[in-house]
């Protein structure tokens, strides 16, 4: 009989304190980038930067005491990171608006950030226990799925921009769906997956040099790809169907280490848009643009023409590499400066060191998570944690990407920064989500009191 | 599950290195090639962002910079007077500048080197930049009575005045013209659309005719062909005596030359001033063809014609022709055929003569001073050319001067000042009415303005003549430089 070790296993360290300082700096930086625009454009600190600070400053307080209290164990990067990118948001938007950008509103964006921060304290005092989420795989997915297709129903739908994204809410205003969609999906995603992965994974037969899956069981990949598909032409909605797709595959490929359905993933992605740019003007449109964004032909073209792109382009070249200074450049000429330019707009005013830096805090904030899905202990949690934190990273490329003419641009908010509320508020509750799975991943496991002998001791 | 999920780290990592790479590109190395494009509305920002200097004349401000309270567009140009002075202000349109906005812009917008000083003293005390203020030699007093003399009824065409002793421009307009406000709008649209209206005006508004339209210059031309003729013989003066017969025979040639309106010239034998005053055609072709070619083309380039003069605009080069036969000589004596001249060349003509045989370099920015006085640049008037020797130069004056005592420009005359002039009614082409011209100098005896005028063939009646038409134009002119 072996006497189980006495050592104690070192703990995690909290790090609470750490977590505080580095909030405070977050919020420090927004107000000295605040203040920075005031001076930049009048001459004089803000009037409204006191109530601003002291909001933002309460908020980011009251959400930090609820994550001490009730995820203490969280990591305490995430928070920080978050509230940096948040505040940069808000500072640019303020900033739009100063300038009479069309649509820009600080306030508006203050209240949802509140809300968001609300939902994010809410998401964390009800969800004690994510696995709970995994009872409600199949709830999920319905939810998701109606989410996603509520838009069309003709009461509910509201077409804008040529995309038939939003619902109407009496009172409320008006939300974009599929932003709380693609959380509720990628729960739905993780609970099937950790039920199917021994099926997915090890069923099928060997080919060359790659493993194939079974052709029935080749039935959720497809539903995926036909629901992203639906998406695509139903709501013409090209950045959340790419979105949801990248990250079905990845989880796909997460759940079952399985080489060939990234392949498989591929080839249905790289066919649905063969075939959308066949069918659709606009996929086209989008496909031309990113060959040749000079083009005068296709810069005067509307809709559909380069301008857009192109003024993004200039405002991140006007930066170089030191950027104009806050309130000193002009990204009110950028098309969508507040919600898809957003970046741009950062270019402009903070140049290349700025939009580095801001990439360096996405980077890690989704490298935080992913950590979170690495440590986590149970199949559901990796699933859940990598499916989210993927999403953000996949989003951030997709967007960040288009703007920067990496890749063909396909619409989607800048997480965290672009204004709408919808948009904040999901990813408020994906980072509350993040922060329960961190800190279930890092609380230490139970020690044994006595000497227990053979018997384990589980957490429950 | 974790290897996976290593991997996926891996993709992220990948991801956000692919967008860092891409960033890097964009700002560092593309950059500069993309800020460039003309598509940037940016570049056409900054244009506003800096308080221009202001253009003024006498104590008129003719251009200046007036602050908005919208922060992309900071500063807006203005134009108080408008049409009056469009030929000399020119605008400062979104992506160009014209005339003196041109001309000047470096100095009107601060980034010229002369003003390194004054940026850097700017830097160091945190003052903003204000760009340097230009002054112009024009008489407002002249610009405006000149403006209105030949805006009367529907007139089109241009006028020079210049003073004779340094080359100073006092006048110069243009009609029709343009409002330069307009064109000077911070709204690439609406200034383009202004444009290509004004473009397309088959008057052409926005050409300065006084510097940039050629003429022929009809029978003002004759004070030239006179002082080649006085070069050639010391002993010629007003009272010698030329042929003057109602026709002359232009060899090799089936056609005549008559005097204007075919009418005899005295006796068929005349003295050079009565030739003159009565601007008998005859005598000088008969003149021009005795010196020949090489004469005339000689005694033209001394006057500055065919020399590239900047004032410091640009003036298209006028011309006597070049050399074809005698018959072509004896017309272009009398400023017809190919001669063709710019109302500023007739401008330095009259100021030459007027200025004993010396023509100064025309002129138009007296001085350019720093938005805190300290003089940048001052004008140094400065001598083009010797046209003629003193002595000429007063017998040719006499001449002028008996031209409008008691020859065809009697409606030049000012009470209590002697004035020299010159008409000229030039032909355009066959059914179409002439120009009406004008150049003349006052007073004689001690020269302060010397004019050039030309009433466009068309817009003065088909009995427009340069004794009729132009005379009273100039002469109100002169009145307003001297005061009278």
């Amino acid at each position: 009989m072996s006497t189980p070790s006495v050592e104690p296993v070192p703990l995690p360290s909290k790090r609470r304190l750490a977590q505080l300082a580095m909030l405070a700096f977050a919020v420090l930086i927004t107000l000295g980038a605040y203040a920075n625009v005031g001076l930049a454009i009048d001459g004089q600190i803000p009037s409204g930067m006191l109530t601003y600070g002291l909001s933002l400053g309460g908020f980011m307080l009251a959400a930090y005491l609820v994550l001490a209290k009730f995820a203490p164990w969280a990591d305490p990067l995430i928070l920080p990171l978050v509230t940096l990118i948040n505040g940069l948001g808000l500072v640019m938007i303020y900033r739009l608006e100063e300038s009479d950008a069309f649509g820009a509103s600080a306030n508006t964006q203050l209240l949802w950030t509140a809300v968001g921060v609300v939902l994010f304290a809410v998401t964390l005092v009800v969800l004690r226990d994510h696995r709970a989420l995994q009872r409600l795989t199949y709830t999920a997915g319905a939810l998701g799925l109606f989410l996603l297709i509520s838009p069309l129903l003709p009461l509910l739908g509201k077409e804008e921009n040529g995309a038939r994204i939003w619902i109407g809410i009496p009172g409320v205003g008006q939300l974009q769906p599929a932003e709380f969609a693609k959380i509720a999906l990628i729960v739905f995603f993780a609970g099937y997956l950790v039920a199917k992965r021994d099926v997915l994974a090890l069923a099928g037969r060997r080919l060359l040099f790659i493993d194939l899956p079974r052709a029935r069981d080749l039935g959720p990949i497809l539903v995926t790809w036909g629901l992203s598909l639906g998406v695509l032409i139903l709501q013409k909605d090209l950045g959340s169907s790419l979105l949801i797709f990248g990250t079905f595959i990845v989880m796909l490929y997460v759940a079952t280490q399985r080489t060939s359905w990234v392949l498989i993933g591929v080839l249905l992605f790289l066919g649905g848009a063969v075939l959308a740019g066949m069918i659709f003007d606009h996929v086209q449109a989008r496909w031309e643009i990113f060959l040749n964004p000079e083009d005068p032909v296709l810069y005067e073209r509307s809709p559909g023409g380069s301008a857009q792109l192109m003024q993004g382009l200039f405002a991140m070249s006007e930066g170089g590499i030191l950027g104009t200074g806050l309130g000193q450049g002009q990204p009110r000429v950028i098309p969508l400066a507040i919600s898809d330019f957003i970046f741009a707009a950062v270019g402009e005013e903070l140049g290349l060191t700025g939009l580095m830096a801001l990439l360096m805090v996405y980077a890690l904030l989704v490298e935080r998570g992913l950590r979170t899905s690495i440590a986590a202990r149970d199949p559901f949690s990796k699933l859940l944690a990598g499916g989210l934190s993927f999403l953000l990273a996949w989003q951030v490329f997709i967007i960040v990407g288009g703007v920067t003419n990496l890749i063909p641009l396909t619409g989607l908010v800048t997480p965290f920064m672009s204004q709408g509320g919808s948009a904040l508020l999901a990813n408020w509750i994906l980072i509350a989500l993040l922060v329960r799975m961190s800190d279930a991943a890092r609380r230490p496991a139970p020690q044994a009191i006595q000497d227990e002998g053979m018997t384990q001791v589980f957490q429950r | 599950m974790n290897s996976p999920l290593k991997r996926v780290a891996l993709a992220c990592m990948v991801m956000f290195g692919l967008l860092m790479l891409n960033v890097n590109y964009l700002q560092a190395v593309k950059a500069e090639g993309i800020r460039e494009d003309s598509r940037n509305e940016r570049n056409f920002f900054e244009r506003y962002q800096v308080q221009r200097g202001r253009i003024t004349a006498g104590n008129k401000v003719l251009a200046e910079s007036v602050e908005t309270d919208d922060n992309t567009y900071k500063y807006e140009r203005r134009y108080p007077e408008g049409k009056v002075y469009a030929p000399v202000t020119g605008f400062f349109a979104p992506e160009s500048e014209h005339a003196v906005e041109q001309a000047k812009n470096s100095l009107l917008d601060g980034s010229s080197a002369d003003l390194l000083i004054r940026r850097s003293l700017d830097l160091f005390t945190g003052a903003q930049t204000k760009g340097a203020n230009v002054e112009v030699t024009i008489d407002p007093k002249a610009q405006e009575a000149a403006y209105k003399a030949l805006g009367a009824s529907g007139k089109k065409g241009a006028l020079v005045a210049i003073e004779p002793k340094t080359g100073a421009i006092l006048a110069m307009v243009s009609i029709p013209t343009y409002d330069p406000n307009e064109l000077s709008r911070a709204n690439k649209k609406v200034v383009n659309n202004a444009y290509a209206k004004l473009e397309k005006d088959e008057d052409q508004p926005l050409v300065n005719r006084a510097i940039n339209r050629t003429y022929p210059p009809g029978s003002t031309f004759k004070v030239v062909t006179m002082a080649a003729y006085l070069a050639a013989d010391d002993t010629l003066g007003p009272q010698s005596q030329v042929d003057a017969p109602q026709v002359l025979d232009l060899p090799n040639t089936t056609a005549d030359l008559p005097n204007y309106a075919g009418a005899a010239c005295g006796s068929g034998r005349v003295t050079l001033s009565f030739a003159l005053e009565k601007s008998c055609n005859t005598p000088f072709g008969k003149i021009a063809m005795e010196l020949g070619y090489d004469a005339l083309k000689e005694q033209a380039d001394a006057f500055g014609i065919g020399e590239s003069v900047e004032i410091p605009m640009e003036v298209s080069p006028s011309s006597i022709g070049p050399e074809e036969d005698a018959a072509a000589l004896a017309q272009a004596s009398i400023g017809q055929r190919s001669n063709q001249m710019t109302p500023l060349q007739m401008a330095m003509v009259a100021a030459g003569i007027a200025n004993n045989g010396v023509v100064m370099k025309p002129y138009l920015v007296e001085k350019v001073a720093d938005a805190e006085g300290t003089e940048i640049e001052g004008a140094d008037p400065e001598e083009l050319s010797e046209a003629m020797s003193e002595e000429n130069a007063a017998k040719l004056k006499e001449m002028m001067v008996n031209v409008v005592a008691k020859g065809t420009a009697g409606a030049a005359q000012i009470p209590g000042v002697t004035v020299a002039g010159k008409t000229g009614t030039a032909e355009t082409s066959e059914g179409r009415d002439p120009h009406a011209w004008f150049i003349s100098f006052a007073p004689a005896e001690d020269p302060k303005v010397a004019v050039a005028l030309i009433v466009e063939s068309g817009s003065a009646g088909s009995d427009a003549s340069g004794g009729q038409t132009a005379a009273p134009i100039a002469k109100s002119v002169m009145e307003a430089v001297l005061n009278k």
